[in-house]
């Protein structure tokens, strides 16, 4: 008396051998997801409390990254402006405007504006922008196109991965200092050769050294 | 996060804090002075209230906070869950394991299924233009007052939060060093326990309230011009309060001003008017000095300015290869103590037979009439001893100095400043100065007139500011009890602590760096104390009390200060000197002049007390790590390791192998102390060297209103101590109970088992064989390893230690707690072995046990460079640096504690539970340096020689393409210590101090045989005996396997 | 369940006279029946239900202790600095020790043609997947953050890191992986013939279908039998040398170490023989009870009893002389920390485990040298008892006495396991049983189709 229908040998064989692809799949699955932007928030605008635009203040008007970041070049911090830096434009421009009404009430009442923070790293990991804006790493490098952002979003995934791309291999991403804040900024020379060139130049530490735990985690 | 905390937080009294229009409690009419003859009902339950409500807190420091944060997320962030704090770290409740798995599978960077949540940015309204956030922290200079004498600051603020205590270099009692207690003061500002309100009869009070009492209560006192007014302080170094105190002794002339330090230096005052006829200070010099006497005096870790005694004395221990420059000290000591720990010769003595002794030498050194016929016979080495010492002080006269400890009779110091006198060492290597406190009197005889007074009725009204003198009275001046009887009781102090629960009024106490104020150094030279902080819980400075009682009640402590020194300042740019005076953090010109004075004869000697029939001598000290009790709460000095005892967390009768044999006492039995028909329960420590026949307690603990770590640690040693007797008490009884009492010890095992650990040598031997250090073991030839080299052209980092130097005083272990955000693990985890220091001081004995040397020897991470960690670690946690730091990256840490195994020098910790969830306390969150990551359960961490420090120079010489100075780079650890034991350098720079000290001869590594090649090198220790005086046995004590190394 | 008449066969001369591996009177049939039925009875023996029960509520406690640890930390046990591992770690390796008795009797037996392995190789396998399955909880529960242990596998991830190849602990993965997968297929492979046996016998239409899909479809034809043998022997050849592997890995963990009482060359031998020597001793304590329970004394002879005891006392041996090469090298290494070490063994606070562990390892089975002993049954139980319980201890003295004292007295400590601490490690023995109850209750506990090639009807013998 036979228990089993004849269909399944078939089945059997061809179970025994996808369990293994299914299992591979399933792992493949999981690293896609943690590298995912679901994860890293990667290319999502954040909402804010007012419509601030980088576009329009750092691309159409062309504000220098510094004039409100003030400490990026002297702090492991960018800095995010006072609600006062603010004013001292649109005191006089847009004053009434009903978009500008949290600002001027901050300033009234001394409430701090409250912004939502778009890069954020893990807390033991010690990020100092003084340093890479002296060494020649521009902000598009890490942000990309600030100035073609109405809302900010994280163009980078911000993996640890990621940041050892660069410390492994700085010359790929290296640019004049004096183009550290220019956007779009597309390389006379051939990026490699004058990667190389800034490298020497501006005296950046072997890799060893870059890659040393102790240079981000303290 | 924790609602419920938040409802307890600040649902729970509304109306704390003093906002105006708030009604005033009780309006000032309503409350004349009580009539002191009729018995005050409402005190005595007040007293029961007091009991009922013993453990609740007030109100929430939330509206200061908001100032200083400028944001009301961060003030709610403070108020997340109060149990946190809870010391007990198995605490953890069921929220805070998702918690932890959640935040750990964040932190892990498995981010696939936790994403980071979104966090606000809340930058300033108008940017304070030197605050840079994110930037580095700002330093002010301010100081700190510790019995009568003030130790100058330099404090680390992040962002408007002090986190960090250093010494201030242009201060005479600090030269940069810094001592535990200045190093704990930021532990003591962020006390979670601390008092947060103003209370009357234990319900809460505005400010108002309490301005309308005091004032009725001055008003009443007009009529009898202050007769019925007291004020009671502690030892007074400030001449701002001093001002404000005359000022009020001037409007009221029969008022009396009462200072009681419960670890003062009467004796010490005592002494110099027996000797001098008037109040003067010794100023020793230490570096002076090629031959030092300590008369049981503990000079290198207590004391005015011990950092400065410290400094001066270790300059002295430096040696080069002809051995020259070396001091020699001889120390005469009761309790085995830092200072006998250094001695190159030490005589254990009951400290009741030290004046003797100081006769016997005075006669010795030429003062006949010494009377040390008065003294009885005594052992043949004693009477050897003395003579040798006598010789070697007439061979360098001028060149020598004897101290006199404070715990020791004012004859004594009278005996060793007549031979100074005669060994014309005064103005060579002792000068003598007005006493840097305002007004010197004798506190004893002073607070007994007042106890008396008060008993008397005499007393209507009681201003007590600072001190806690319920507690740490005299015991037969029934202080308490007598409290009672005054009809206004006003106690300015940190705490809700004994007596304010005895008071009517209780007023929270500003935290130094909470407010302005001044102080003089031992030398008098004064520094402006100026707050870092507003005030957390708007305590209020002694200043603002005593402007409470004058004209202008709401006189600022800012004002008062400035009005002090604006005539000394010179009034035309006043603001400049002023603001120069702000940032030296000493005001030039302040110190006072020595002056001359001549010491009269050697004081007869007294009566011959009988000899202690039969009974134990008990002798009395403050307790090395919380002093008089006022830090009994502050975690960080609770769990600090005693010197030499190595006990954390209670203080225990500390008696001679030989006495406790007699008595048949092992370690933890508890006994009943009976001492002048008091007595106290006591837990037994049996401490090699001490003197026989005698036993010291250390006063301090046993507090029953701390706080959550004071309250219930340890036994009430003030319980015994009486007026009679308050250093040393004879005819002492010891009776076992039966009990045991668990003490939590961190070196349970301080034999060195004839291994070369710490390596010593009498100078005369070191100077035949210089390299007598290398003769013990044999090293791994250099290049001989099988792991490959690590690059040399770039820094490396590495540490020198001088045990020469090092006096083990502990400032090194809390100033690397401070800096690296260490948790507090409370005793029960200590006694498991599970303390998490990052740096601790080993300490060792050899030699005969009942007079043995010792060895002291701090141990942080070797950094080797062939590190046994590294290999073993599974997932590259720790790792070597480019720059030869074996670097720990605790978020990558799985826990495996292989490398803690691995590790021959034990030097790793591990968070065997959440520690840190101690820094989840609102106030403690700002305690935590930004700088270094707090680290979580689970994970291991160990010293990283304070990489956050070297990346902060790294970074800024790269950005001003610079390179980095000597010294420019240090640790915690190196800063704080006042010894210059240790040094902390770039080993590729040959001039720096490092690459030196590792060419001095004396240089070894420890444990080098297992070629680890640790960048930590310790320099060789080499003592100075007499040749006359019998060699002390160098051995190592026997091996005893039976003996449990450890607890539980 | 009576044992069914023996129609007799005459033993033929030239057969040898020893115990006879299987008792005279089978058939094909009556071995088959014999095996069989104790699965396929329907009326469940009561002392199973007792034991599995005892069993589960210990594995419950297994259950109790992993939760509160994974709920307050790793602190709930007895570690500490300086002994940061405590019983994790014994019985860690405890139990891979445990494991290893299986894969032998299995592997090298059958490459040596023993054929007395066939009656007790089927659950002295079985018994291996469940001791592995135990041991593989302990490096994971052990760690500070268990739920991490994955970063010690090799996997591409975001943060661009790989595990530390040169620790120890990454090669235990492996070794222990790999010695799990190994026996678990070689156990499985054995099993398929009987799969279908009992498929064949099964009344009930779930066990049918249940054994009918383990059995893979075999049909027990020539040309099944001949891929079967081929693919058995060789999974017999890759099981060899795991056998030695694993134990020689496990002990890397100390020897890599430059702990005193740890870094030495001696460990890997010895840790081999001793892993042996415990797994034979634990194949006898769980043997002499069942062939009783469930009357299989024809098929568990005295002969299985002897051989295993005598494989004991060799192996004890051995182990013997492990020990006393490490005492020798702590004076001949002429370091203080060794020579300390070894005598801190012998007089030091835990002297009382050193030397009941040489009471247990040493002295007992000198016992093994008389034949009385090796044929009694009951003896032999006691002796295989105190051998487990000395293999324990062992590890015990190997991990704490090393750890508790080493180069620096300074930072010397003392080690007591906690509550948590025996509640875990007695769990996982509860852990153990369950899993061996339900194999006994649900599959042959000993190889039907391999006992069938004992029994005379197997001979083959020529016509006169």
């Amino acid at each position: 008396m036979q228990i089993f229908h004849r269909s399944t040998n078939t089945i059997s064989r061809v179970s025994l051998f996808g369990a293994v692809f299914f299992i591979g799949i399933l792992l493949w699955l999981f690293y896609d997801l943690e590298a995912s932007p679901w994860t890293t928030q990667q290319n999502v605008a954040r909402n804010q409390p007012l419509q601030f635009s980088h576009a329009h203040h750092a691309g159409a008007i062309g504000i220098d990254c510094r004039y409100c970041h003030t400490s990026v070049e002297k702090a492991a911090f960018a800095g995010i402006p006072p609600t006062k830096t603010c004013m001292n434009c649109h005191s006089q421009i847009w004053a009434q405007s009903p978009y500008l009404e949290p600002v001027r009430a901050s300033y009234r009442t001394g409430e701090s504006l409250q912004w939502n923070r778009v890069h954020d790293l893990p807390d033991f990991v010690y990020f100092n922008h003084a340093i890479h804006v002296n060494k020649g790493v521009g902000c598009e490098t890490c942000h990309g196109r600030v100035d073609q952002m109405p809302l900010m979003w994280q163009a980078a995934p911000l993996q640890m991965a990621w940041c050892l791309e660069c410390h492994r291999n700085p010359e790929k991403y290296l640019r004049p200092k004096d183009k550290v804040f220019t956007m779009g900024f597309l390389p006379a020379e051939d990026q490699l050769t004058m990667g190389r060139r800034l490298r020497k130049e501006y005296g950046l530490r072997s890799e060893a050294l870059l890659t040393t735990c102790s240079t981000c985690h303290r | 996060m924790s609602d419920g905390a938040r409802e307890t937080g600040n649902g729970e009294k509304p109306g704390t804090q003093s906002r105006p229009g708030l009604p005033v409690y009780p309006p000032p009419a309503a409350m004349p002075p009580p009539d002191p003859l009729e018995p005050q009902p409402e005190v005595l339950d007040f007293r029961a209230l007091a009991l009922r409500r013993a453990d609740e807190r007030g109100g929430r420091p939330w509206r200061s906070l908001e100032e200083l944060a400028n944001t009301p997320e961060f003030s709610a962030m403070l108020h997340r869950d109060e149990n946190a704090v809870a010391l007990d770290p198995s605490g953890v409740d069921r929220r805070d394991l998702f918690k932890y798995l959640g935040a750990s599978f964040a932190l892990a960077g498995l981010t696939a299924c936790t994403r980071q949540p979104t966090e606000k940015i809340v930058p300033y309204v108008r940017q304070p233009e030197e605050i840079i956030p994110g930037g580095h922290p700002l330093t002010y200079a301010t100081a700190m007052t510790l019995g009568g004498t003030a130790t100058g600051l330099l404090i680390e603020s992040h962002q408007g939060r002090p986190t960090k205590a250093e010494g201030n270099p242009l201060h005479p009692a600090s030269l940069g060093a810094s001592d535990v207690f200045s190093q704990a003061s930021l532990y003591g500002l962020y006390d979670p326990d601390r008092s947060q309100t103003l209370l009357y009869l234990e319900e809460i009070r505005p400010w108002p309230a309490f301005l309308g009492a005091i004032h009725a209560a001055i008003e009443a006192e007009r009529a009898g011009r202050g007769a019925g007014l007291r004020l009671l302080t502690e030892t007074v170094c400030s001449p701002t309060l001093a001002r404000q105190i005359q000022e009020l002794l001037k409007a009221l002339p029969e008022a009396k001003w009462v200072q009681w330090e419960p670890a003062g230096r009467h004796n010490a005052r005592e002494g110099a008017r027996l000797a001098f006829g008037e109040y003067v200070e010794a100023i020793p010099h230490f570096d002076r000095a090629d031959v030092i006497v300590s008369l049981d005096a503990d000079f290198l870790s207590s004391g005015p300015a011990f950092l400065r005694a410290t400094r001066d004395f270790s300059s002295r221990r430096r040696v080069g290869a002809d051995g020259a420059g070396l001091n020699r000290l001889y120390a005469v000591e009761s309790t085995p103590a830092n200072t006998g720990a250094k001695a190159d010769h030490r005589l254990p003595l009951r400290a009741g037979e030290v004046e003797g002794f100081a006769r016997q030498l005075a006669a010795a050194v030429g003062l006949g009439e010494a009377g040390a016929a008065g003294v009885g016979p005594s052992a043949p080495e004693r009477v050897k001893f003395v003579a040798a010492l006598a010789e070697d002080l007439a061979k360098h006269r001028g060149r020598s100095l004897i101290v006199a400890g404070d715990g020791q009779p004012p004859a004594v110091h009278a005996l060793a400043h007549a031979m100074n006198a005669a060994l014309g060492n005064v103005g060579a290597t002792v000068e003598f100065a007005a006493p840097p406190e305002a007004q010197p009197s004798d506190q004893l005889a002073d607070l007994s007139a007042l106890a008396s007074d008060m008993d008397a009725g005499r007393v209507r009204t009681l201003l007590i500011l600072g001190g806690n003198p319920v507690f740490t009275a005299p015991a037969d001046f029934r202080f308490g009890e007598r409290l009672q009887k005054v009809g206004l009781r006003i106690h300015l102090s940190p705490h809700v602590d004994e007596t304010s629960v005895a008071c009517h009024w209780h007023i929270p106490e500003a935290h130094f760096l909470e407010s302005w104020s001044d102080a003089r150094a031992f030398d008098g030279t004064a520094s402006i104390v100026q707050p870092l902080i507003a005030p957390l819980y708007g305590g209020r400075s002694a200043h603002e009390v005593l402007a409470a009682t004058s004209t202008e009640p709401e006189r600022s402590g800012y004002d008062v200060v400035r009005d002090t020194w604006r005539p000394f300042l010179g009034g035309a740019d006043f603001e400049a000197a002023w603001r120069r005076a702000l940032h030296d953090g000493v005001i030039p010109g302040t110190a006072s002049v020595s002056k001359n004075v001549t010491a009269r004869a050697v004081p007869a000697p007294a009566p011959a007390a009988p000899p202690a029939s039969g009974g134990l001598e008990v002798i009395f000290r403050p307790d090395p790590m919380i002093h008089d009790g006022r830090f009994a709460n502050n975690g960080w000095l609770q769990e600090l390791p005693k010197p030499l005892t190595k006990l954390t967390w209670d203080n225990a009768a500390i008696v001679s192998p030989a006495t406790a044999g007699r008595h048949s006492l092992a370690k933890e039995d508890v006994v009943r102390l009976t001492v002048g028909g008091r007595s106290v329960d006591a837990a037994v420590w049996i401490e090699p060297g001490h003197a026989d026949d005698s036993v010291t307690v250390h006063f301090g603990y046993g507090r029953t209103r701390a706080g959550k770590f004071g309250t219930g640690a340890g036994f009430n040693a003030y319980a015994i101590r009486a007026s009679g007797a308050l250093w040393i008490a004879a005819g002492g009884q010891i009776v076992k109970t039966g009990a045991t009492h668990p003490l939590a010890c961190t070196q349970m095992h301080q034999n060195m088992e004839g291994r070369d650990i710490v390596r010593a040598a009498n100078v005369a031997d070191f100077v035949r064989d210089p390299q007598f250090a290398h003769r013990l073991t044999k090293s791994p030839e250099d290049g001989e390893t099988m792991y490959p080299t690590y690059p040399s052209d770039t820094h490396a980092w590495a540490m020198a230690i001088d045990l020469n130097q090092c006096v083990g005083c502990n400032a090194c272990v809390v100033a690397c707690q401070a800096e690296n955000n260490i948790p507090v693990v409370g005793k029960d985890q200590v006694r498991r072995g599970r303390e998490m220091h990052w740096l601790r001081i080993d300490h060792y004995y050899g030699g005969e046990p009942a007079n043995p040397q010792h060895y002291l020897q701090p141990v942080p991470c070797m950094h080797c460079e062939k590190a046994p960690c590294e290999l073993v670690c599974p997932v590259e946690a720790t790792v070597h640096s480019a720059e030869g730091l074996n670097d720990m990256v605790y978020n990558r840490c799985v826990g495996t504690r292989y490398c803690s195994n691995n590790c021959p020098y034990k030097v790793r910790r591990f968070n065997f539970y959440h520690y840190s969830t101690q820094f989840r306390a609102p106030s403690l969150q700002m305690l935590t340096n930004p700088d270094v990551t707090v680290r979580w359960r689970g994970v291991m961490e160990k010293c990283t020689y304070c990489v956050q420090r070297i990346n902060r120079v790294k970074i800024d010489s790269e950005i001003g393409n610079r390179t980095i100075r000597d010294g420019e780079i240090t640790t915690a650890c190196a800063q704080a210590c006042p010894a210059n034991a240790i040094v902390f350098g770039d080993l590729s720079d040959p001039a720096s101090r490092v690459a030196q000290m590792r060419k001095d001869p004396r240089t070894y590594a420890l444990l080098e045989e297992l070629g680890t090649r640790p960048r930590t090198t310790y320099l060789a220790q080499v003592r100075n005996p007499n040749p006359a005086l019998p060699e002390p046995v160098r051995r190592d004590w026997p091996t005893s396997f039976r003996e449990e190394t450890g607890q539980l | 369940m009576k044992k069914p008449k023996p129609d007799l066969v005459p033993i033929p001369p030239g057969q040898d006279r020893r115990v006879p591996v299987i008792e005279p009177g089978y058939t094909f049939a009556s071995v088959t029946d014999k095996i069989g039925q104790i699965v396929l009875t329907r009326r469940t023996p009561v002392f199973w239900f007792f034991g599995f029960g005892i069993s589960f509520l210990l594995m419950m406690a297994l259950l109790a202790s992993i939760g509160m640890l994974l709920f307050r930390g790793v602190g709930i046990w007895g570690v500490n600095i300086p002994i940061g591992w405590g019983f994790a770690i014994i019985n860690f390796v405890w139990w891979i020790g445990i494991g290893h008795a299986g894969t032998l009797i299995s592997a090298i037996l059958l490459l040596l043609r023993q054929e007395w392995r066939t009656s007790i190789n089927r659950f002295a396998e079985a018994m291996t997947l469940f001791a592995v399955a135990c041991a593989g909880l302990f490096p994971v529960l052990h760690m500070g953050r268990p739920w991490l242990a994955y970063w010690l596998l090799p996997y591409p991830n975001t943060m661009a890191l790989w595990p530390q190849w040169r620790s120890p602990l990454v090669w235990d993965v492996f070794a222990v992986s790999t010695y799990a997968t190994v026996s678990a297929l070689f156990w499985y492979v054995g099993l398929i013939p009987d799969f279908a046996t009992l498929r064949d016998r099964a009344r009930r239409k779930g066990f049918q279908i249940v054994y009918g899909m383990l059995s893979l479809g075999w049909r027990g034809s020539a040309q099944h039998w001949h891929r079967y043998e081929t693919a058995y022997l060789l999974l017999a050849g890759l099981a060899t040398p795991l056998v030695i592997s694993v134990h020689t890995v496990v002990s890397f963990d100390f020897t890599v170490a430059i702990t005193p009482g740890w870094h030495s060359t001696i460990f890997p031998p010895y840790f081999v023989a001793g892993a042996i020597y415990a797994g034979f001793a634990m194949v006898l304590t769980l043997s002499i009870p069942l062939r009783k329970l469930y009357g299989l004394e024809d098929f568990i002879t005295l002969r299985h009893l002897q051989n295993m005891g005598k494989i004991m006392l060799a192996t004890g041996l051995i182990v013997g002389y492990g020990y006393m090469v490490e005492a020798f090298m702590g004076w001949y290494s002429g370091s203080p920390g060794e020579l300390y070490v070894t005598l801190n063994r012998m007089l030091g606070p835990y002297a009382k485990a050193y030397w009941a562990l040489i009471l247990c390892n040493i002295v007992t089975p000198q016992t093994l040298w008389f034949r009385k002993v090796r044929s009694t049954p009951w003896i032999l139980f006691l002796v295989a008892m105190v051998v487990n319980v000395g293999m324990w201890l062992e590890r015990f003295v190997i991990v704490v006495t090393s750890l508790h004292r080493d180069f620096l007295p300074s930072s010397w400590g003392m080690y007591h396991g906690t509550f948590w601490d025996w509640a875990t490690f007695i769990g996982t023995i509860g852990l153990f049983l369950s899993l061996l109850f339900l194999f006994l209750r649900f599959l042959p506990m000993i190889s039907i189709f391999e006992m069938r090639t004992l029994v005379p009807e197997a001979e083959v013998r020529e016509e006169p």
